[in-house]
Order: C-alpha cells, then sequence, then structure tokens
C-alpha cells in the first residue's frame, strides 16, 4: 500500500494536539491553516485549563471534576467522554509541563492552582491570564520539531472548503483553497480532521477571533455530516465592549476574587469608588452563598442579564456590570491577572488595578458542533483504539476541538474547553492510525477522477461568487445578520421571536444571492472566501435558531422563560435522587415529600424524558431538519442543578 | 468631536507591482480602533474620490493583542491595529505594510523568515514521548516570572521591523528568536541541547549581528526585556567561546 497520512484541518490547540501525537505514532500529517497556526484563536483562552491534581490537599479527584463538569452541563454531555477526559486531565497538565508551557508556582516550585466558575475546588493550572496563549505556544514548538523531521507539513494561508468523498461516501481527502493565489486544488489523505473551531462569528461581534465562522463544520453538514446540540451557545458574563470585536475578562478575575456588583440605586450617578460599600449590590454572592460569583457561567450571564433589564440596576442604565479586583494589590494582580488586565487597560484606557471593570455579558462558546461517535469501555471510560472515536457521521471525516459537540452539553465549564481540545486532539490519535490501517486501499492509490470532480466543483462555485454583481456588500450583510442573532438567539429565548429570525434569515439567504463580489482580482483575495464563509454562516444560523424554537425548555445556556420548571428556593437536589429511587423502587411515597418539591419533581422527571436528549440537525431540503437521540447518562443520574 | 476620519493607506496589488497611497474618508465613530475602521472600508469600500475600490486587504485574527498578526506600521510606528486606538493617534492616520518584509497585498506581509529562524534555534523541548511520564521539573517562582514573560512572544515583528540590522539583505535571526533561545536554555529538559543553539548564535546571521540599537526592546507590545535577553545570550556564547578555546 503506498504512504497514508492525515489531514488536520486548523491549527489550534486540538488540531496540533491530534497532530503531534499521530506524528510522534510515524504518521505523516498535513496541517491545513488559515493563518500561521501560532495564530490560532487558542491563543484567545486566558484563564487556565482544569485537571484534578489536587496540589492543594483538597481531596479533589477526577471523579469530582467529572461531577462538576456534567452538572455545569446540565447533564446533556455524553458522560463517558467526560468521565475519560476528567481522568487523563491531570496527566494532559503534566505532560504540558513538561513540555514547557509556563504554569505559575506554588512556593514549593508545584504547579499553582486556581478556582474557576462551577466548582468548589482549585483546579485550574494557568500560566498568568494567557494560558491558551501559552499551551498553543508548547504545541506549536513540538510540530514545528516534527516538520523538521519531515513527518509534518504545514499549509498556512489555506481554506478548508469541503471533503473529498469517494463512491461510498468515505472522506478521502479535502478540496483546499489557497488564500494567496486562489488555486482550488484536493489534497489526498487517508482521514480528514476537523479542528477547525467555534462559530462565534455567526453573531458578528463575539469574544472569537476572526476565523471563527463556523465554516468547516457548516461545510460537512451540507455534504451530510450530523450537527448537534447547535443551540447551546455558551454567553461568557464577562467581556469589555468593543467595535469589532467583544474582548474577553476571563472568568480567572473572578477566580483570583474579583467581586460582580452594581449600584443598588438604579440609575446613580456616582463614580463607583464613591459608592459606599453598603449601597452596592453583590447580586451574585446575595443569590448564591455557595458559589457566589463562581456561578458557572449560564447562571452569572442570566443573573446579569436580570439585574440589568428585569431589575433596571445596570452601570449607567446599560447593559453593564462592575467586576471590582481593587480590594487586592498591584503585585497580586500583575503577577496572577497581569496580561488580561493589561489588555482592559490598553483598550479601555481604565486601570482595573485602580477602578472596577465595566463588563457585560458575550457570545464565547459553542458547546454544539459536528456530531462525533466514540466506544465506551464497560467501565464507562473510552476505548482509546476505536476508529470510531471523534468520527463524524461521514466515515474518515472527524472533528476536535470546539468543532465537535459532545463534552459540554447544556452548558462548558469555565477551564474545561482548554482540556477538551487537547484531550480529544490527543485521545482520538490512536483510532484514527487504527481506521487508516485497515482501509483497503491508501487515498494515494485512488484514482485522480474522484478528486478532479470535486475541485471541478468548488472551482465553479468560486467562480460564481467572483462574478456576483448584485447590490449587497457581504460584509454589511453579515452585519445586519449578526445583529439579528444578537438580539433574538441569546440569553433569554422567546419562541415568537425566534420564529421572525427564522423568517429573516431566509430573507439573509435570499439577499446572500444579490451579493456583489467587491474584489474580483485573482491574488490574495479574500472577498470570494467570505461570501462563501457567509453562506455557511447562514446555514448555521439555522440550525442554531431552530435547534432553539423547537427545544421547548429551559437546560443549560438555553433560557425560555416559558418553560422554567420553577425549582422551589428550598428544594436539594439529593431529593430528587430519593423521588427516583423511590419511583425505581415501584412505589412513590407521595407523603414523604412537601407538596410543592413533589409537583417539580414530577415537572422536572416529564421534562427529562421529553427533552434530555442531543438534538440533531441533518440538511434537508436547503435547511436543517431536528431529530433527537439519547444521551449516555448512565453513570451520573440527572438530577435537578443548584448552586446556592 | 470630529465628524470623519481620514486613513491614508499604502496599497500595493501583488507581490511585484508597485504601492500606491490611496485615501480613505469614513465616519468617526467614538472607541474606534484601526482594525474597527478597516473594517467600515469592507463594508463600504469607496475612496475618497468616490471610487468605488477593493476592499484593504490585511491579517488579523484575535484582535486582543495576543495573536500578533494584525501588525503594521501606523503613523510610520509599528504595532498591532487592533490596539491602536483612532482617539489616540494622529489624524490623517497612515497605515503602512511592515518594511522589512515582503508584501503580499496591502497591510499583509510574509513573516515566514521569523518563524523559519524558530527552526534555526531550535525552539522546543525534545520530549521523550507523550505519554504519561509524570510531572516535570519542580521550578522558583521566580523562574516561573523570567519564562513566562520570554513566552509571551508572539512572533508579531515589531522587534525586527524596528531593528537597524535586520533587513531582507542579510539573515539575522533577529532579537524574537535569540530571547527564545534564551527561553529554552533556561528550561530543566530543553537546555540539554544548549550548546547546539549557541552554536546557531555563533553563525553568521547570528547575536554578533545585533548592533545594540536597544530599538527592539522599545517596540516590543508585550515588554519582552529583549535587550536583556541578548545581553545573556551573549554571555552564553562568550562562555561558550571560552571552553571550546580551553578544550582545544
Amino acid at each position: 500500500m503506498s504512504k497514508q497520512r492525515v489531514i488536520v484541518i486548523g491549527g489550534g490547540l486540538a488540531g496540533l494536539a491530534a497532530t503531534m501525537k499521530m506524528a510522534e505514532l510515524g504518521m505523516s500529517v498535513l496541517v491545513v491553516s488559515f493563518l500561521p497556526v501560532k495564530r490560532s484563536h487558542s491563543v484567545c483562552a486566558q484563564g487556565g485549563i482544569n485537571g484534578a491534581v489536587n496540589i492543594k490537599g483538597e481531596g479533589d479527584s477526577p471523579d469530582i471534576h467529572f461531577y462538576d463538569t456534567v452538572k455545569g452541563g446540565d447533564f446533556l454531555a455524553h458522560q463517558p467522554l467526560c468521565k475519560d477526559m476528567c481522568h487523563e486531565a491531570p496527566y494532559i497538565i503534566n505532560l504540558m509541563d513538561r513540555l514547557g508551557v509556563t504554569f505559575n508556582r506554588t512556593p514549593e516550585g508545584n504547579l499553582d492552582f486556581r478556582r474557576f466558575g462551577g466548582t468548589l475546588y482549585h483546579r485550574t493550572a494557568f500560566a498568568g491570564a494567557t494560558t491558551g496563549q501559552q499551551l498553543l505556544y508548547a504545541l506549536d514548538e513540538q510540530v514545528r520539531h516534527f516538520e523538521v523531521q519531515g513527518l509534518v507539513e504545514k499549509m498556512e494561508w489555506h481554506e478548508y472548503l469541503g471533503a473529498v468523498l469517494n463512491d461510498d461516501g468515505r472522506c478521502v481527502g479535502a478540496v483546499i483553497h489557497n488564500l494567496r493565489s486562489g488555486e482550488i486544488k484536493a489534497e489526498k489523505g487517508d482521514a480528514v480532521i476537523l479542528a477547525t473551531g467555534g462559530p462565534g462569528l455567526v453573531y458578528g461581534r463575539s469574544t472569537n477571533s476572526m476565523v471563527c465562522t463556523g465554516t468547516a463544520v457548516t461545510s460537512a453538514y451540507l455534504q451530510g455530516a450530523k450537527y448537534g446540540n447547535g443551540e447551546f451557545i455558551q454567553i461568557h458574563p464577562s467581556a469589555i465592549p468593543g467595535r469589532d470585536k467583544l474582548r474577553l475578562m476571563s472568568e480567572s478575575a473572578r477566580g483570583e476574587g474579583g467581586r460582580v456588583w452594581v449600584p443598588r440605586k438604579a440609575g446613580d450617578s456616582r463614580k463607583p469608588k464613591e459608592i459606599p460599600e453598603k449601597e452596592r449590590f453583590y447580586f451574585l454572592e446575595e443569590r448564591y452563598p455557595l458559589f457566589g460569583n463562581l456561578v458557572p457561567r449560564d447562571v452569572g450571564a442570566r443573573e446579569i442579564y436580570d439585574i440589568c433589564v428585569n431589575d433596571k440596576l445596570g452601570v449607567h442604565g446599560e447593559m453593564k456590570v462592575y467586576l471590582d479586583l481593587t480590594h487586592h494589590t498591584r503585585e497580586f494582580l500583575d503577577h496572577r491577572l497581569g496580561g488580561i488586565l493589561e489588555i482592559y487597560e490598553k483598550f479601555t484606557g481604565v486601570d482595573p488595578r485602580e477602578e472596577p471593570m465595566e463588563i457585560f455579558p458575550a457570545v464565547h462558546y459553542s458547546m454544539g458542533g459536528i456530531w462525533t461517535d466514540y466506544t465506551r469501555t464497560d467501565e464507562g471510560l473510552i476505548d482509546h483504539q476505536s476508529p470510531n472515536n471523534q468520527m463524524t457521521s461521514i466515515t474518515g471525516l472527524y472533528a476536535a476541538g470546539e468543532a465537535d459537540y459532545q463534552y459540554h452539553g447544556g452548558n462548558r465549564l469555565g477551564a474545561n474547553s482548554l482540556l477538551s481540545c487537547i484531550y480529544t486532539g490527543l485521545m482520538m490519535s490512536p483510532g484514527v492510525l487504527n481506521y487508516i490501517n485497515n482501509l483497503p486501499e491508501a487515498a494515494e492509490d485512488i484514482p485522480e477522477s474522484v478528486y478532479s470532480a470535486s475541485v471541478k466543483k468548488w472551482q465553479e462555485s468560486y467562480a460564481n461568487i467572483k462574478s456576483m454583481n448584485g447590490k449587497e456588500n457581504p460584509y454589511a450583510l453579515h452585519r445586519e445578520m449578526a445583529e439579528e442573532m444578537i438580539s433574538n438567539v441569546l440569553i433569554v429565548r422567546e419562541n415568537s421571536k425566534l420564529k421572525s429570525t427564522l423568517d429573516k434569515i431566509d430573507e439573509f439567504e435570499s439577499r446572500w444571492k444579490n451579493i456583489k463580489c467587491v474584489d474580483t482580482s485573482d491574488w490574495s483575495n479574500p472577498v470570494p472566501s467570505f461570501i462563501n464563509q457567509l453562506w455557511n454562516m447562514i446555514q448555521l444560523s439555522k440550525i442554531i435558531t431552530k435547534g432553539a424554537l423547537l427545544r421547548d425548555e429551559f437546560r443549560g445556556s438555553h433560557y425560555k422563560p416559558e418553560f422554567d420548571l420553577h425549582q422551589p428556593d428550598d428544594f436539594r437536589p439529593e431529593t430528587y435522587l430519593e423521588f427516583e429511587k423511590q419511583k425505581e423502587d415501584g412505589q412513590i411515597k407521595e407523603d414523604e415529600f412537601s407538596p410543592d418539591h413533589l409537583a417539580y419533581m414530577k415537572r422536572f422527571s416529564k421534562n427529562n424524558i421529553k427533552w434530555l436528549k442531543t438534538t440533531i440537525a441533518t440538511y434537508r431540503n436547503g435547511g436543517p431538519e431536528i431529530s433527537y437521540e439519547a444521551v449516555d447518562t448512565s453513570l451520573i443520574d440527572p438530577r435537578p442543578r443548584k448552586y446556592d | 468631536m470630529p465628524d470623519t476620519v481620514t486613513f491614508k493607506i499604502k496599497r500595493q496589488d501583488t507581490e511585484t507591482s508597485g504601492s500606491y497611497w490611496e485615501t480613505f474618508i469614513i465616519p468617526y465613530i467614538p472607541n474606534s480602533n484601526v482594525i474597527s475602521c478597516l473594517m467600515d472600508i469592507q463594508a463600504n469600500p469607496v475612496n475618497a474620490k468616490g471610487e468605488e475600490v477593493a476592499p484593504v486587504v490585511w491579517e488579523s485574527n484575535c484582535l486582543e493583542e495576543v495573536c500578533g498578526a494584525c501588525t503594521m506600521l501606523i503613523n510610520g510606528k509599528v504595532h498591532q491595529s487592533c490596539s491602536a486606538l483612532v482617539d489616540k493617534l494622529e489624524k490623517p492616520i497612515r497605515l503602512e505594510p511592515m518594511s522589512k518584509f515582503p508584501v503580499v497585498r496591502d497591510l499583509t506581509v510574509d513573516r515566514s523568515r521569523m518563524f523559519d529562524a524558530l527552526k534555526k534555534v531550535q525552539a522546543w523541548v525534545a520530549a521523550d514521548g507523550y505519554h504519561d511520564l509524570g510531572p516535570g521539573d519542580r521550578l522558583s517562582q521566580s523562574h516561573q516570572e523570567t519564562a513566562y514573560k520570554l513566552s509571551e512572544c508572539m512572533t508579531c515583528g515589531c522587534c525586527v521591523e524596528a531593528c537597524p540590522q535586520y533587513s531582507s539583505d542579510n539573515n539575522f535571526l533577529g532579537a524574537a528568536a535569540i530571547s527564545q533561545t534564551r527561553l529554552f536554555n533556561m528550561h530543566p529538559t530543553a537546555k540539554n541541547i544548549a550548546d547546539e543553539r549557541l552554536d546557531t548564535l555563533m553563525q553568521e546571521g547570528g547575536i554578533a549581528d545585533c548592533g545594540n540599537a536597544q530599538n527592539c526592546v522599545e517596540a516590543c507590545p508585550k515588554s519582552i526585556p529583549l535587550t536583556e535577553s541578548i545581553a545573556e545570550m551573549g554571555r552564553q556564547v562568550s562562555g561558550k567561546l571560552w571552553r571550546n578555546i580551553f578544550k582545544a
């Protein structure tokens, strides 16, 4: 058999982790990236990476991490994957330490850990406040080393357009667009991994980088791959407003003691430092005494929305609250949070060591993504040799990192994304190689005609885009679409608005056909690519919006007030476990529960039967057809979440 | 408050074609940075003469000064355009591509030379494998602080743009790569090949090419102590020279 190779699309943490692992196992890898991989979006991750190393002697363990992750995701995540990821996490942190990541240290020289949202343990390893950047650089260095050794080839300034499928529908390569010469050609690959990150640009301004259009996974969806849990979009509670992007203010600011507050009096025009302590409303601390400022992100974002919109207590009457670090010394802050405080100061001109920051919620992460498979073991872990792991519903096409869907359920915990990216890249690699080893033929030996047909299709598609001479500017149209998504498919979702947004998206799709390709030159022209990406963003916005419309419940980041089950204030989740046990034993002793608890538990149980399922979007007749799949909840019984 | 902002942008259509200046006048919007203005031009690509032209091409990604992509000359000074705030800039605002690298198109340049330099100085930890080999070495907090600062280098090119020695006529590694040799030569296992890195620094294009202008440290957006790194590597190179003499 001819020499085989894997094509990795995207050079962020997931892509580079897979690349280095497969290269270590002797496989040739081609990495395709929009930009030099060192500039990938992973650099934006700030606060840290989770792993229950238990350096602080708190009794933390991978199983507690697993529980926190599943609970944080409102039980929608596939549990064997979460369990395996959390059990691998301490090793992953140790590995990254060995590879030179400049993690912060304790006085004794061990890795230091801080707290993050949705847990009560110090579980987050960090390198200042640019942990994603530091992790990415370590992987970039490893991959560069393999590049010098000839095992890895990089194609930077190239974009993925689509998978090449053979007659059986198996992926045997990718169509790649050279962003400089404009050339479109096929690259042969025995497997293709999409490690292309999230779709923040569907919302225009978000905390995501400019390459995060979700276009690669949408292309896979348009080719028939299933898309999972599209409606679960994470809104991060703390970002810095900006015209071009909403810059993240890391959760680590709260992990290091940052306090969120608003003036108790609406419209209070005093400067924050002039407002005395008793006239400040530390609403997260008051409403969630146990987790305080470190409630999970979905809870935090909803509370900020509530305080600003319903209580009208937002700073300056706007959708903003204070995030206050001024009780710490400058030295402490510079050592542990330096990078992000510099960024805040650079962009706002205000020194956050002296003045409370003004922050607001912003689109941050997609829990959903392209559907991928896995093989579990009897112990509820993952069989790392299985070729199914991380494979999409197109044979031979894989996905990893934010591009996939199944690790974070309805809401991701902070500092679990860096973990899931590196974990998926490493974990899937032996299985991908097993898949390749069992193929009947190498991609190299597949007839050229299979590839030339795909290339021709894309060349025609781009030629058509270049000849578009309508009235719409693609960038202006994107802004309009994003406004619609921001207005109606964000923190609070209402069916009437979701319905009208779906109609609007259809209008955007029609208007897309009237676009003018504002640059028709051949050399280094980003406009045709953007027009193609915009088409895909329109398709993806349909997946998100339709999934949201049809899911008539409140779970994780997907909040529909109409379907809030109204958990009684004094309810404890353990009561529900007892209720379920009695149900299983055949008889519920109804008089053992208070009537409102009983009624709530019945509502909760009924809702889970209907909705504790993965949303699957499949491309049919120009749009997503929505169906639902079971979630593996065999290891931790689903129960109501509680953080106060 | 002004109604408009004027941008004078040095454009170049292809790698080999000549450059030309084009003026754009766009509505003033508070809290703009250079990137948001370039985005405004994209959404309405009309120059000051009222002609519809191709939108300006530039490279960017993170927009929060951690990826290094959007580096360019802004009023003659090299900087990331995402953190260049319009209110703080002299008007009209002049944008040019970096001068030390081949122009790809408009404000986009090819900085491959910087990434090649990272290969030359072997800027990596040579690992035995990616399986579970336990934790790395314990390291002091002061070690971490020094290493972290060096590791923040995003290969943006500000240092070499500002450097009078770095030019297309020579093969000087530049401050960024030299500083990376310091980072890896202080790492507990990467320093196993410290001497090989020093050999590279002793070759043509190595540390001897530094003219000590100290522009690099001024230009670095991350305040990396580049001159300190160059001095430290100078010491290490001298030490190796002496060792070579005594060995011989």
